[in-house]
């Protein structure tokens, strides 16, 4: 960490760039959050560790209006959202200044939680220099570990791959953590009977509070008005009214980024209900990657994207009902 | 006819069809005085590729039991691409309606030219059928709207 902000500082201070898109540390030891620095003194609170899962693509719209450069902190996963963003137009590529960041698996605060290890008070392992086996963490109840694998964020262990699809320089390793099938999940949910489907979306969606987290940060969720917005549109900005509103949400919002999807995972991330999200996501993934052939959003920025093109010899829809 | 069938339940069935072709082809069934049931309710829209993915959920949660759409045949869209647009949007929403519990009999794409009417009313027929086997919607449906 140490060599990305000496990197930054001199970047800062020979005004290639104006700013820096980077991770502040948060006021408890395991939630950095995204934060612009515009200067060396504010340099002191940056922080990049094994917390620090947040994608900061999405802020680089707003930063292509600022003036000047912006340096943003990409991971591997983070530039497929940045690819796709520039795809869009919705980023400009010259007021970017892409350092790709090192990354082995970003931690789930949660997972950590659920194995029992209440009352934090630092954790120590979760810094990106040495690859660490496990988690030493302390808590008001004394010391406890942690296998760094057991505390990884669901997306990690589907890892997209250790290589940066854009960035002007690298600092530090990155390594491939997958360690499980992409698609197992979703596989599981499609073999069961529809009542059951529908018994286990029920389950999860009715927990949604329709805090909008998942808009929100979701990089390919984009558009400056939403429909979920309008105060035409009867679930705008809202609780969930009824079991139908909480699946047409999460049913438009994965349709909105279908075939855009980079499936990052930062929407199952920032869920404040632990909602697996990403599974609707993942069910498009899988859906356009059989009947379309393989693709994979933000990886090619010249490729057809699914929904915008067609071949004649296309599925026809009834194809659903048929591969049973 | 099917109709008889159960007295209780009728349900509610929301066709989309294209202007040009689908929405002709219904014409046609009319003036050939070919039979279909009342059950369906024809919404007609300037083209298959019309038909937003919001319009389908909007239809269940309005108290809808099944979902058609019919267009032009792929390759003769009035707007030359439309429909094929529309298969793949309607092929990824319909195995996503499925994959949270939606019975996947509740939604159908056909293809109808305006010179099928025989075509319109023997696939209507088929899927109030259909429809009339799975019962009542009550997967997606807005208990508000329920009358």
């Amino acid at each position: 960490m140490q060599k990305l902000i000496d990197r930054i500082r001199e970047l800062l201070a020979d005004g290639t760039v104006a700013r820096v898109l980077g991770w502040r540390t948060g006021d408890l030891p395991y939630n950095p959050e995204p934060a612009y620095f515009e200067c060396e003194e504010e340099l002191q609170d940056f922080v990049y560790n094994g917390f620090c899962g947040a994608n900061l693509s999405k802020y680089m719209i707003e930063a292509s209006r600022l003036e000047g450069k912006t340096l943003v902190c990409l991971k591997p996963c983070d530039t497929y959202s940045f690819n796709q963003l520039l795809k869009e137009h919705r980023v400009d590529r010259e007021k970017a200044y892409i350092i790709g960041v090192g990354c082995k698996g970003k931690l789930d605060i949660e997972k950590i939680k659920k194995q029992g290890i209440k009352g934090i008070e630092s954790i120590s392992g979760a810094e990106i220099e040495e690859a660490a086996e496990s988690l030493t963490i302390q808590t008001i109840y004394g010391e406890k570990t942690c296998a760094y694998k057991d505390a990884m964020l669901e997306r990690c262990h589907v890892c997209k791959g250790k290589e940066h699809q854009i960035y002007d320089e690298l600092i530090g390793d990155s390594s491939d953590t997958t360690d499980a099938d992409r698609f197992a999940q979703v596989r599981r949910i499609e073999a069961m009977s529809p009542q059951e489907k529908f018994a286990f979306f029920q389950n999860e969606l009715s927990k949604c509070i329709r805090c909008n987290a998942c808009r929100n940060v979701c990089p390919a969720c984009s558009c400056r008005k939403c429909v979920f917005d309008s105060t035409k549109f009867d679930s705008s900005q809202k609780a969930n009214a009824d079991s139908f509103e909480e699946k047409m949400f999460h049913i438009i919002r994965a349709f909105h980024v279908a075939g855009r999807c980079t499936d990052c995972g930062e929407c199952s991330r920032v869920c404040p209900q632990g909602i697996p999200l990403h599974l609707f996501n993942r069910k498009f993934i899988k859906d356009i990657n059989e009947l379309y052939g393989e693709y994979q959003a933000g990886e090619d920025i010249t490729a057809d994207t699914p929904l915008t093109h067609f071949t004649f010899g296309d599925a026809e829809p009834s194809i659903v009902g048929e591969r049973g | 006819m099917s109709i008889e069938k159960n007295e209780e339940f009728r349900p509610k069935i929301v066709a989309f069809c294209c202007n040009w072709c689908s929405y002709a082809g219904a014409d046609l069934a009319g003036s050939s005085r070919l039979t279909y049931p009342a059950d369906v309710k024809i919404i007609r829209v300037p083209c298959s590729c019309r038909v937003n993915p919001m319009f389908i959920l909007r239809a269940f949660e309005k108290g809808a039991d099944g979902v058609i759409m019919c267009g032009c045949h792929p390759g003769d869209c009035h707007y030359s691409t439309g429909n094929y647009y529309a298969r793949r949007r309607m092929t990824l929403l319909f195995s996503m309606l499925d994959f949270i519990g939606v019975e996947n009999g509740r939604t159908r794409v056909e293809w109808v030219s305006a010179a099928e009417g025989v075509k319109f009313s023997a696939t209507m027929n088929e899927f109030v059928e259909k429809i009339y086997s799975l019962g009542k919607n009550v997967r997606l449906e807005d208990l508000r709207c329920r009358s």
